[in-house]
């Protein structure tokens, strides 16, 4: 019986979050003498036309492979703030070595893809081995290590990887196009939908993070570690996980899938490291992790959502409604569903003991 | 129980595709429709007229787009200048105009560009050299409709570059500051070290130099790329301009957009707390007229850079139906920079100023772009 209530409740919770930021959005869109119907629709009209359901899934990729890095330390009960930092050393060291070496189409976009991914993960391991050798909380640490990320990127991009060209006084600092054959095609052509904006061909590689983050954290040993240390340490502790190499693993694997989040965007349509490279997603990931509770497919659904709100939003400001709205949009929604999870959370919780204490008294 | 989730998550997956997958083709055959009109605008120079039936009903000449820079508008400075020229062309041309402002870190000015263009509009500029690529990208998807871009030239046929000639404004300035100096010593504080601003560097330390080469300058950056806040940190302003003013300058020069602000308010406190006035020197418009009544008295001048003009002019092209793409470089000689005489602080100097302006246009000078 409870477990029926649950599950109807955590599935209930994000629709009653999404009604309630509606319905909040929509009084303030009264307020300031807009017609919130109006609104809505032109935000879902223009949001599902074939070029936004692209832009959405482009957008929802980086967003996705960011929440599942954050899912994986939140799953163990480590808050790794520090995706920022990882993802963006790890695009740049990928755009920039990618750039000089030249390799066999495959082999080249594999070998751009672990240089991501191992110098995130590298980036990460730094903040695991602080908490665990040093005591250091992993908040504190991640954060500043995003300080020192982006500054050792900055410091990078400008001095070392950017060739300025005399002739072109304009030019500001960028790595070297990648040659074609680190580029992963798009995957228009494959869908027929060739008439539409480019569909980044990464799209299949988030599909396997998430498939990889299933396995891994549900399906394996470690993973089964990573949860019970997650739920109770001490106990944890006592069946023979050892905290402090999962600690330097989680977060080891954390920031590996972290150098993944700017791949999309490097191989589908920048091709090479800029000034305009997209950052923030780190961050960003963080409210998709919390929407999707950690879920594979949770967090599917809510870099979607996320992604659909920013893509439709932009349509407002061609009808002069302020497209600010979308913010508070997802503000409401993001803290609606964490409220909404621990009500139910408590309410199972007092069920549970009900339930408990009343065959303790039977019997 | 977890199976039954995905199920249902399934269900609704496939249930929001498919209605997404009805929308798509429909609207995707609207915005084609749309995509035509500008191209028939153009053919006809009477654009006046507004002739073809799927244009916006009679009244507006030309509709507009811009999209602005990171800080977007109320910066004082750059991209409200930009927006002085949006608006006299909606007065003096009655242009139907839309502005919009890109997220935070930019990454969507492509999409925005091309929701212009979706739109039917028939001129869309991006404000700042950092549109490049996005407008590059979207002209060449879009080869009938007209766009501009400020600070920077791309390559598609169909995109009007609008570059300015800062140094020379800077030069004179740079003279400016040199005829008013008292210590001989000036400062000279840019927004993000790369090669446009220093551009403003290089015009303004070869103005100073050319009236007194004994002039001491110092020249500081707010920020080094990829960090542009530079452009929009006053605090930091302030900072820099403190120490500069605390190391002997006496008029500080400025080009860091809403960093600027933070020079206007040390100007007033180091005037105030020393009992000698020092100088500051505002950029892109005409700042005197930006500041708040109390700072008004510290701004020298400020060197013009005509983004208004720049973009009414292409709008008006539009109208006309003459826009051309290519290169246009707004400079001294058609007063594209300059400076501005507000206040009448440099009333006393102003011929030795036009008497350089002249040399400049006549090419008897020529001002370095490069530090």
């Amino acid at each position: 019986m409870i477990k029926y209530t649950t599950k109807i409740l955590s599935f209930l919770t994000p629709l009653i979050a999404l009604s309630t930021a509606v319905l909040i959005c929509s009084f303030i869109l009264n307020l300031i003498d807009q017609d919130p119907v109006e609104t809505f629709k032109s935000m879902w009209e223009y949001g599902i036309t074939g070029k936004s359901l692209v832009s959405i899934l482009n957008r929802s990729v980086p967003l996705y492979i960011s929440a599942v890095a954050v899912a994986v330390g939140f799953k163990m009960g480590l808050f790794n703030i520090g995706v920022e930092g990882q993802y963006l050393l790890g695009a740049l060291l990928a755009a920039a070595f990618g750039s000089y070496m030249s390799l066999p189409p495959v082999l080249h976009v594999l070998l751009i893809l672990v240089m991501a991914s191992v110098s995130a993960g590298l980036w990460a391991a730094i903040a695991g081995y602080l908490k665990v050798k040093k005591g250091i909380h992993e908040v504190i640490s991640t954060i500043m290590l995003n300080y020192i990320g982006t500054g050792t990127v900055a410091y990078l991009l400008a001095q070392v990887f950017f060739e300025k060209d005399e002739g072109d006084s304009l030019k500001v600092p960028q790595t070297n196009y990648l040659p074609e054959s680190a580029m992963i095609p798009p995957l228009n052509k494959m869908l027929g939908i060739e008439d539409l904006p480019d569909l980044h061909g990464f799209l299949i590689g988030a599909i396997f993070i998430g498939v990889f983050y299933y396995w891994l954290i549900w399906k394996t040993s470690l993973g089964f570690d990573l949860r019970a240390t997650g739920s109770n340490p001490v106990a944890a502790k006592f069946s023979g996980a050892d905290p402090g190499r999962l600690i330097i693993l989680a977060m080891v694997i954390s920031g590996s899938i972290a150098g993944f989040v700017g791949m999309s965007g490097l191989t589908g349509y920048y091709h090479r490291y800029t000034i305009d490279f997209p950052s923030g997603l780190g961050f960003a990931g963080i409210g998709v992790a919390l929407l999707g509770r950690n879920h594979p497919i949770g967090m599917a659904l809510g870099a979607i959502l996320i992604s659909f709100l920013e893509r439709s939003s932009q349509i407002l400001d061609l009808k002069d409604v302020p497209k600010e709205i979308e913010r508070i949009m997802q503000g409401i929604i993001i803290l609606t569903v964490v409220v909404g999870y621990e009500i139910v959370r408590r309410f199972v919780l007092t069920q549970q003991i009900k339930e408990a204490s009343k065959e303790v008294l039977d019997e | 129980m977890t199976r039954m989730k995905s199920k249902w998550l399934i269900l609704f997956m496939v249930f929001g595709l498919l209605i997404a997958a009805c929308g798509g083709s429909d609207t995707a055959e609207e915005a084609e429709v749309v995509e035509e009109a500008p191209a028939e605008t153009l053919e006809s120079p009477a654009t006046t007229a507004a002739p073809t039936a799927t244009a916006a009903p009679a009244g507006p000449t030309a509709s507009v787009c811009m999209v602005y820079d990171i800080g977007g508008r109320g910066d004082l400075s750059f991209n409200d200048m930009a927006y002085a020229g949006l608006e006299k062309a909606v007065n003096d041309l009655g242009v139907d105009a839309q502005d919009l402002e890109p997220n935070e870190g930019g990454e969507n000015r492509a999409e925005l560009l091309s929701l212009c263009a979706d739109d039917g509009k028939d001129v869309i500029i991006g404000v700042g050299f950092l549109f490049g690529d996005s407008i590059t990208e979207v002209a060449t998807a879009y080869p009938d409709v007209n766009f501009g871009i400020i600070d920077s030239v791309v390559e598609p046929a169909n995109v009007s570059g609008m570059v300015f000639a800062e140094h020379e404004g800077s030069y004179l300035v740079g003279v400016a500051a040199a005829l008013k100096t008292q210590t001989n010593k000036v400062g000279f504080i840019g927004g993000v070290e790369f090669p446009l601003i220093q551009k403003f560097e290089a015009g303004f330390v070869a103005g100073v130099k050319a009236v007194n080469p004994d002039i001491e300058i110092d020249i500081k950056y707010a920020t080094v790329p990829p960090d542009f806040s530079g452009f929009s940190d006053p605090a930091k302003g302030k900072e820099i301009a403190l120490a500069q003013y605390d190391a002997g300058a006496d008029v500080i020069y400025h080009a860091a957009g809403g960093t600027g602000a933070g020079l206007f308010e040390a100007a007033k406190e180091v005037s105030e707390s020393s009992g000698s006035k020092v100088w500051a020197i505002g950029v892109d418009s005409d700042q005197y007229n930006t500041v708040s009544a109390e700072l008004q008295p510290y701004i020298l001048t400020s060197m013009l850079k005509r983004v208004d003009v720049a973009v009414y002019l292409t709008i008006e092209s539009v109208v006309n139906g003459t826009f051309a793409g290519g290169v246009t470089t707004y400079d001294l000689s058609v007063d594209g920079v300059g400076y501005s005489t507000s206040g009448g602080y440099v009333d006393d100097i102003v011929s030795q100023l036009e008497d350089y302006k002249s040399q400049i246009v006549s090419g008897a000078i020529t001002v370095p772009d490069t530090p």
